[in-house]
């Protein structure tokens, strides 16, 4: 069995696992918190306890469903959340260097240049007026010190490492003349103008057709090898993650639930959210007409972390404990894990990555 | 550094042939407008005055304000269209197509000026608001919004009051009263657009905020404004003739204006209509024609709406 069991997306991964990873961490993220609101209401807390570090050439995957904080963590990174109304606090290293302590002169260095970012929506997320050679040119010109010929051949250079088929064409044109997957493409060229030591890729193929996804996942797993870029995949399909990602981290409502390298996690979910989204995933080597499994209820059905385990309304394994205390995240070998009941590996019904 | 393969052919017939591809955006912007009977219409009809404002002298049969035939104009009738006199006469005894044709100058130059001028201010001002922060946003919203408080019509008769009485005062005070409407249409696009994603991605990819507001906001939200600014040459020109109702347009009487031919038309409406209609065909005209070329222009400009 291949990857390509797992979302069925044809994901090949053969090389993710060999690749070599440094040992020092390029980011760290330490106890992340993140609450919104305004003065004088009680702040709601977005995202909470987050804390993991990304080598150099990793790949990471931030898993889960909407809401869950998955998005907010990355805009924390870029230090993109609005002034007001937001209090971030906990540690982003980066390099070293603390992200949440630069000033705003010195994050606009690092945009684009250090840490690039993908975003969900290629539709949206070029501007409409700027043709698509200028948006790619500007960006290598910002924050280097090039002509714009120069910049212009780096930007066709980009465009073909990209598989856009006639990138010097495609220069001039506007982005309602491209079709999604390729604006998606410009949107990796762009990001990747720079030669960033991290991209975060926030969604980066749900706004496209099934088709288009995987070779967009394809490009981007390519253009990431190439250049050595760590990569940070925030997702809600497992077929992204199964086919990319050396180690996963699961959030539920803000908080990681649980993290893991990506085929013990596959193998062996231990957390009951992990299981039950793996569960929901349909199967090439199920039975014809096998009903899906669902997790029960909605993400909305959610009791507070600060009075026990977020999940607890969904779970199947529930005990008293978990309405009782907040579960902290434990780590257990090459595992964190925040539940008082885990799966064991017979009841998991895990995956084999 | 390998390259990708290529997942798409260049051939594929999904890209197909577009008969846009690169093409700047005003070149293509002008390619639309030209194959548009809207823009066509409306763009005759804006050259056609700017003709006449220009070539007044040549193409108006009698001099300006000749009152030829003021011996024929009683209290109680003004002579209609006739031989020599293609609309008839005024009721200063002037021929009317010739004051029509001197008054398209006028109108049309004071108008048009007042408006830029009212534009590149308001402009101005819109973008220091929508593009340099909330405390910038505070200080030149508040300046507009004092500006606004006070009827335009008030404002400009200050004005004028206080540079004297002349074309040039004119043209300050209805502009004056206009920068406040494209300061305040300026700043709320560029404040809407400010929220879209494409400024999200511009910045997560550290762009200057100088050129994200010039380079992306800006571009964008300059449609609406652009439509403003042909909606207020009508107005401009209906402004022109308020202050000549008032006395505080053009100092010299010998000088003919659409406004005040109309007002001059009021108390012979009922015998001599002709008076009225032909001034206020031609402020309609004008207006429709500046109109229809700015919608048209809008269309053109706006990438969402290319078909």
């Amino acid at each position: 069995m291949t990857d390509d069991t797992i979302g069925g997306r044809g994901v090949n991964a053969p090389d993710v696992v060999r690749r070599d990873l440094s040992t020092e961490a390029l980011l760290t993220v330490r106890d992340l918190r993140v609450e919104f609101g305004k003065k004088g209401q009680r702040p709601t807390t977005a995202v909470d306890e987050v804390t993991f570090e990304i080598r150099r050439g990793e790949h990471l995957g931030i898993v889960g469903e909407s809401g869950s904080g998955k998005s907010v963590t990355s805009l924390a990174i870029m230090g993109l959340l609005p002034a007001t109304g937001v209090r971030v606090s906990g540690q982003i290293m980066f390099d070293g260097e603390d992200l949440l302590a630069a000033s705003e002169k010195r994050m606009r260095d690092v945009r684009g240049r250090d840490i690039a970012m993908i975003f969900q929506d290629p539709m949206t997320s070029l501007n409409p007026v700027v043709t698509i050679g200028t948006q790619i040119s500007e960006v290598i010109r910002g924050h280097r010190d090039m002509g714009k010929a120069e910049a212009n051949e780096r930007a066709v250079e980009l465009l073909r490492k990209v598989a856009m088929p006639d990138p010097g064409r495609r220069m001039k044109e506007y982005p309602h003349q491209l079709s999604g997957g390729m604006r998606q493409r410009v949107l990796i060229a762009i990001a990747l103008a720079n030669e960033p030591q991290l991209l975060i890729a926030d969604e980066p193929t749900t706004a496209l057709d099934v088709t288009i996804q995987a070779q967009i996942l394809e490009i981007l797993k390519q253009v990431v090898a190439d250049t050595g870029t760590a990569l940070i995949m925030i997702t809600h399909d497992l077929g992204v993650v199964a086919g990319l990602c050396d180690s996963v981290h699961v959030m539920y409502q803000g908080r990681v639930v649980e993290s893991a390298q990506r085929r013990p996690l596959f193998a062996e979910p231990r957390h009951p959210y992990t299981g039950g989204l793996l569960a929901s995933v349909p199967r090439l080597d199920s039975p014809r007409g096998q009903p899906l499994k669902p997790i029960p209820g909605s993400p909305t059905d959610v009791l507070p972390w600060t009075q026990g385990c977020a999940f607890t309304p969904r779970c199947a394994n529930r005990i008293d404990t978990c309405t009782e205390k907040t579960p902290a995240l434990k780590i257990e070998g090459q595992r964190a894990l925040r539940c008082f009941n885990p799966l064991t590996l017979s009841s998991a019904g895990g995956a084999t990555p | 550094m390998t390259m990708a393969p290529p997942l798409m052919s260049p051939s594929d017939p999904m890209l197909g042939v577009d008969p846009e591809h690169g093409t700047s955006l005003w070149r293509g912007a002008w390619r639309r407008l030209r194959r548009n009977p809207v823009a066509i219409l409306g763009a005759l009809l804006v050259l056609a005055f700017v003709l006449i404002a220009v070539f007044a002298s040549a193409l108006a049969p009698y001099a300006a304000n000749s009152r030829e035939w003021a011996s024929e104009v009683t209290l109680t009738s003004v002579p209609g269209p006739r031989e020599g006199n293609l609309l008839g006469i005024d009721r200063y005894g002037s021929d009317l197509y010739s004051q029509l044709l001197y008054g398209a100058r006028q109108s049309l130059i004071i108008g048009v000026v007042s408006t830029l001028l009212g534009l590149v201010v308001g402009a101005m001002l819109g973008i220091l608001a929508g593009g340099l922060g909330a405390k910038v946003d505070m200080v030149v919203m508040r300046i507009v919004d004092i500006l606004l408080s006070i009827p335009s019509l008030l404002l400009a008769v200050s004005i004028v009051a206080v540079l004297g009485q002349n074309r040039y005062a004119v043209m300050i005070a209805i502009a004056s009263a206009q920068v406040p409407v494209f300061a305040r249409l300026l700043r709320g696009t560029m404040l809407s657009q400010a929220r879209s994603d494409y400024v999200l991605a511009a910045t997560s990819l550290g762009l200057r905020r100088r050129t994200i507001v010039m380079g992306h906001v800006l571009p964008n939200s300059l449609g609406p404004t652009i439509v403003q600014a042909t909606l207020n040459l009508s107005t401009a020109v209906i402004e022109v003739a308020a202050l000549s109702f008032l006395g505080l347009g053009e100092s010299d009487p010998a000088v003919a204006e659409w406004g005040r031919m109309l007002v001059a038309a009021q108390d012979r409406f009922a015998s001599s209509p002709q008076l009225a209609l032909w001034p206020g065909l031609a402020i309609a005209v004008s207006a429709l024609g500046f109109t229809l070329l700015g919608e048209a222009l809008r269309e053109a400009l706006d990438p969402k709406g290319r078909r």
